[in-house]
């Protein structure tokens, strides 16, 4: 049935903060990135105001620009999927404790992450670096020191230190709804601890799964400042290249190109993702 | 049948010698034997907290026992991983997969033994006819009601055809009308197929009606084990006495025994012969243990047998089959008696009223006397 106007009108009014706010600092900038990549650059550094596709055609040669946005999401993907693995068991171990210990024990993961996300940056270069805590123990020991730092290792690791709490909390969420006696259920269908995870576990906490995955691919694929610090040119990732050309260069033209080739991109990821996981079976099909 | 030797040594279906867990340094259960034959339904019967659950879990696997052995159709199960062992669990939050359908839930045992699919859909269909859902294959469990989520967890253990299947107070969910139905088809279940039950209740009446034979626990221990009848009318220990049914109680001190009646004189100076399940001796301190419904009132002359005692009517409540009666004996103490309405009357003369005066008779077989 069609609802009155006066409904409709109304729908529209409390509808509208939410428009207005994703109009304002989502759709608007997203018009300008896509206007300024239309432009070409002066001379002077300035945008020069003449439509035309050249910076999306020069991009497609541009194998400097693949190169970093294939490492880029390398990146994300192995970050994710670390914290995946480390943090599905901290979750677990964290949603089986007595109530009360369960809140002190996402205290704990919560702390660090209180100090300035800088400083957290720049406390492992102190621990990377050539003269670093790490290498003055190795030399201490008599043994060669390593190259740790201006390395993809370096970033790996900062991110995955980094986004640990975005993936736990969701996992957290997850793992602490689901009815563990399910286990025990599944152990004495006859299930071993692995195909009981399968089945039981895993369908009923991908939601968790999702949701702490996409929180730590975005910010991470997008990174810059941890790679800017760690990274040297080793890990000069796309959040670098978009610094160069926004910043450095300037190229705002050039820059937006990249950043809408960079945005379908991951939301081709996104869409690839759901599409996977959506086969996890939960039914079905015998293990 | 025995793999281990002659068959005067009988296979049970689950033995237990001296099984003890302790969490922390306190017993859960302590030193409990049982044995437990083919095709038997047995019940753990006991109040809260007294260990049910958690030897229903050691038999499961989930719980190792802090010590003792458990050996389930001849094979000793030590450390055996739950999904080994040759029995399934009816869990009381029935643990239903909430992702599942019924028939993915049903399947899920057979699925694990790597079951054919064709077979396993034939099984599935026929223990869904089982438990009378055979249209409710496509659903989730959040679609089904208490009683149809009892029924899913009962097919998806017993699709598995066990040894012994568990249930640990399947019913206690249900309302009283549902319950008392699912009582009658558990137990109809149960001789159809043939499986041993271990099956945990603190309802009396529920062990009462279902069980071949119940282990009265508390604390951890077992007290007793037998039939039903002989768990009601030959209670060991004041502790079971009081547990199943209602039973009054009088402290006293044997002073003579003969031909198994023991004379037994209470702290109020009453004389109570009775019978003695245990041996007892003269001097022995021991509790006499009537039930209300063993004793008669009778009105008018002192009738000439041993036991009977003037007493007084306090207060009579008619409840249709029966009409209890609390009466004051002459030492002062109170003792419930449940009389049988067997003569359909509104004749206010055949009822007691309070303040009437009757004496209290029994047979000394009705009196047991107790050493615990
Ligand atoms: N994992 C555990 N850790 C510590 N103590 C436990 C644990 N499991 C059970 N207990 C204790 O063991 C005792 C027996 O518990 P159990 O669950 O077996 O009782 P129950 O007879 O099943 O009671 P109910 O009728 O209430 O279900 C209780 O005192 C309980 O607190
Ligand atoms: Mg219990």
């Amino acid at each position: 049935m069609l609802r009155s106007r006066q409904e409709q009108r109304r729908a529209w009014w409390q509808a509208s903060p939410a428009a207005i706010w994703l109009g304002l600092f989502f759709l608007a900038p997203l018009a300008l990135i896509v206007l300024y990549s239309l432009q070409s650059r002066a001379n002077d550094g300035t945008v020069l105001w003449t439509w035309t596709w050249a910076n999306y055609a020069q991009l497609m040669r541009d194998s400097a620009f693949w190169r970093t946005l294939w490492l880029s999401i390398w990146i994300a993907v192995v970050v994710t999927a670390i914290t995946l693995v480390i943090s599905y068991p901290l979750a677990y171990f964290i949603a089986t404790r007595p109530r009360r210990w369960r809140i002190v024990l996402l205290f704990g993961i919560m702390i660090p992450f209180w100090t300035n996300f800088l400083v957290r940056i720049y406390a492992w270069k102190v621990l990377l670096g050539n003269a670093g805590v790490i290498n003055q123990l190795l030399e201490g020991l008599g043994m060669q020191p390593l190259n740790l730092i201006n390395s993809r290792l370096a970033v790996i690791l900062a991110l995955i230190y980094g986004e640990l709490p975005y993936m736990v909390l969701p996992l957290y969420a997850a793992l602490e709804r689901f009815d563990h006696t399910q286990m025990e259920a599944a152990y004495d269908l006859g299930a071993n601890h692995w195909r009981a995870f399968r089945r039981v576990m895993l369908p009923q906490t991908m939601a968790g799964i999702t949701a702490g995955a996409i929180l730590v691919f975005i910010p991470t694929v997008g990174t810059f400042a941890v790679s800017d610090i760690l990274g040297g040119t080793e890990g000069f990732m796309i959040g670098n290249l978009l610094d160069l050309h926004f910043r450095t260069t300037p190229n705002w033209p050039y820059g937006s190109a990249i950043s809408m080739i960079f945005m379908l991109m991951l939301l081709g990821a996104i869409w690839l993702y759901f599409r996977v996981t959506k086969e996890v079976p939960d039914g079905e099909n015998p293990g | 049948m025995n793999p281990h030797g002659p068959a005067a040594n009988p296979v049970w279906a689950v033995e237990l010698n001296h099984v003890t867990k302790t969490f922390h340094g306190t017993a859960a259960v302590c030193d409990v034997n049982l044995r437990i034959a083919d095709g038997e339904f047995f019940s753990l019967l006991g109040p809260s907290g007294c260990g049910k659950t958690t030897l229903l879990r050691m038999i499961a696997g989930f719980e190792a026992p802090s010590d003792g052995s458990i050996i389930i159709g001849g094979t000793s199960v030590g450390d055996m991983p739950p999904h080994r062992r040759d029995v399934n669990t009816v869990f009381q939050s029935y643990a239903l997969f909430p992702h599942l359908s019924v028939r993915e839930n049903v399947a899920f045992g057979l699925q694990m033994k790597g079951v054919p699919k064709a077979e396993i859909a034939t099984r599935v269909q026929a223990a869904l006819e089982l438990v009378q859902l055979p249209g409710f294959g496509d659903r989730k469990p959040r679609q089904l009601s208490g009683g149809q989520q009892q029924r899913v967890a009962l097919a998806r253990a017993v699709i598995n055809r066990p040894k012994v299947l568990l249930l640990d107070e399947p019913l206690a969910a249900l309302d009283l009308k549902l319950r008392k139905e699912m009582q009658i088809e558990l137990k109809m279940l149960q001789e159809r197929l043939g499986i041993t039950f271990i099956f945990v209740t603190h309802d009396q009446e529920e062990a009462l009606s279902l069980s071949d034979r119940i282990a009265v626990m508390n604390h951890g221990s077992v007290l007793q084990v037998g039939p039903p009848a002989e768990i009601y009318e030959r209670p060991l220990t004041q502790f079971v006495a009081d547990f199943i049914g209602e039973c009054n109680f009088l402290p006293g001190r044997v002073t003579a025994i003969s031909d198994g009646i023991a004379e037994v004189e209470t702290s109020s100076a009453l004389r109570i012969s009775g019978t003695a399940p245990q041996p007892v001796a003269p001097g022995d301190q021991v509790m006499i243990a009537i039930r209300p419904e063993k004793v008669r009132l009778i009105e008018g002359e002192r009738p000439s047998i041993s036991n009977a005692f003037p007493v007084q009517i306090e207060r009579v409540a008619y409840i249709g089959s029966d009409t209890r009666i609390i009466v004051r004996l002459p030492d002062g103490s109170s003792f419930d008696v449940w009389e049988s309405n067997t003569i359909s009357t509104l004749d206010p003369a055949a009822y007691y009223a309070a303040g009437d005066k009757a004496w209290l008779t029994w047979t000394p077989q009705n009196a047991l006397v107790l050493t615990e």
